[in-house]
């Protein structure tokens, strides 16, 4: 089975790449781009029986740091 | 005093922080972060700057969880001493040893240079050789020093003197122009500057001296 974690700097955490990628995209002629926020998507391949709580632990334990990032998880 | 660095894959300011401990009077184990123990009788741990295991998934993320890192911890919950200059900052808050967490730098560039420090606090074994309000000029060379907190903790910080150093000119976003920091015991500093690189009459300057004295000086008979 599969999990997809994705993980995002929290609101209100400055993104400067966001913000570098949003500035490229007006100067390319992109208008109307309010705001880029830019984050992570991480793919585990786990073994049967895993859980969606499992995969939470991960998050906490090393795939995001929650002082700054949050994160959420889809199973499949 | 017994001083132990701790040396990851992509380490590459352990050996200069070893010079400055040595220099200071120190005797010094480079210990691998494979290791699961400290060396017997270590007074403190230097964490150094780099880029362990490649900055993968965050600065200091996996480091903070490698088996070394585990013996540090209990090494700080006995009140045991810990410097992290740099990555080894970006590594003391992975572990939760330190509060906070070390951002990509606002301009988004590398930045290498020396800078002007100024000393908040003198109160603590680290800083007790300079005076509060000195500036100390001390090297950076960072991608990620934009020092993060919430407001909460920044507060408490600074309401618990345990600002150690600010930017006289902020390069790289640091809320409250925070350089480094001190756990609630004053027994770990975690700053983003090089004090190892202003440390010997060969460098740019001698300023971080002053520190590792004061360690030699506090641990001495410890």
């Amino acid at each position: 089975m599969k999990a997809r974690v994705h993980v995002m700097l929290k609101n209100g955490v400055l993104d400067p790449q966001g913000e570098a990628v949003r500035h490229a995209l007006g100067a390319l002629g992109f208008d109307g781009v309010n705001g880029v926020r830019q984050g992570k998507v991480i793919e585990l391949d786990l073994a049967e029986g895993a859980s969606e709580a499992d995969v939470t632990r991960m998050c906490e334990k090393l795939l995001a740091n929650t002082v700054i990032e949050s994160y959420s998880v889809e199973m499949s | 005093m017994r001083a132990a660095v701790l040396v990851f894959p992509g380490s590459n300011c352990d050996r200069d922080l070893a010079v400055a401990f040595r220099a200071a009077g120190a005797k010094v184990d480079m210990v691998w972060h494979k290791d699961s123990e400290l060396p017997q009788g270590v007074d403190i741990v230097g964490i150094p700057g780099g880029f362990s295991y490649g900055d993968y998934l965050r600065c200091g993320a996996i480091a903070a969880n490698s088996p070394i890192c585990r013996s540090l911890a209990q090494h700080v919950e006995r009140g045991g001493y810990a410097v992290g200059v740099c990555n080894g900052f970006q590594v003391l808050t992975e572990t939760g040893l330190l509060p906070g967490a070390l951002l990509r730098n606002a301009g988004l560039k590398y930045i290498c240079k020396t800078v002007g420090l100024k000393v908040e606090t003198s109160q603590s074994d680290f800083t007790n050789g300079y005076n509060a309000g000195d500036v100390i000029d001390i090297p950076i060379a960072h991608h990620d020093g934009n020092y993060f907190a919430d407001p909460e903790t920044i507060k408490a910080l600074q309401d618990e003197d345990r600002v150690a150093f600010t930017y006289t000119d902020n390069p790289n976003g640091a809320q409250a122009d925070i350089a480094g920091i001190l756990s609630q015991n004053r027994r770990v500093l975690g700053m983003m500057p090089h004090p190892e690189r202003a440390a010997d009459a060969g460098h740019v300057g001698t300023d971080g001296q002053a520190l590792f004295r004061a360690l030699a000086g506090a641990l001495a008979d410890a």
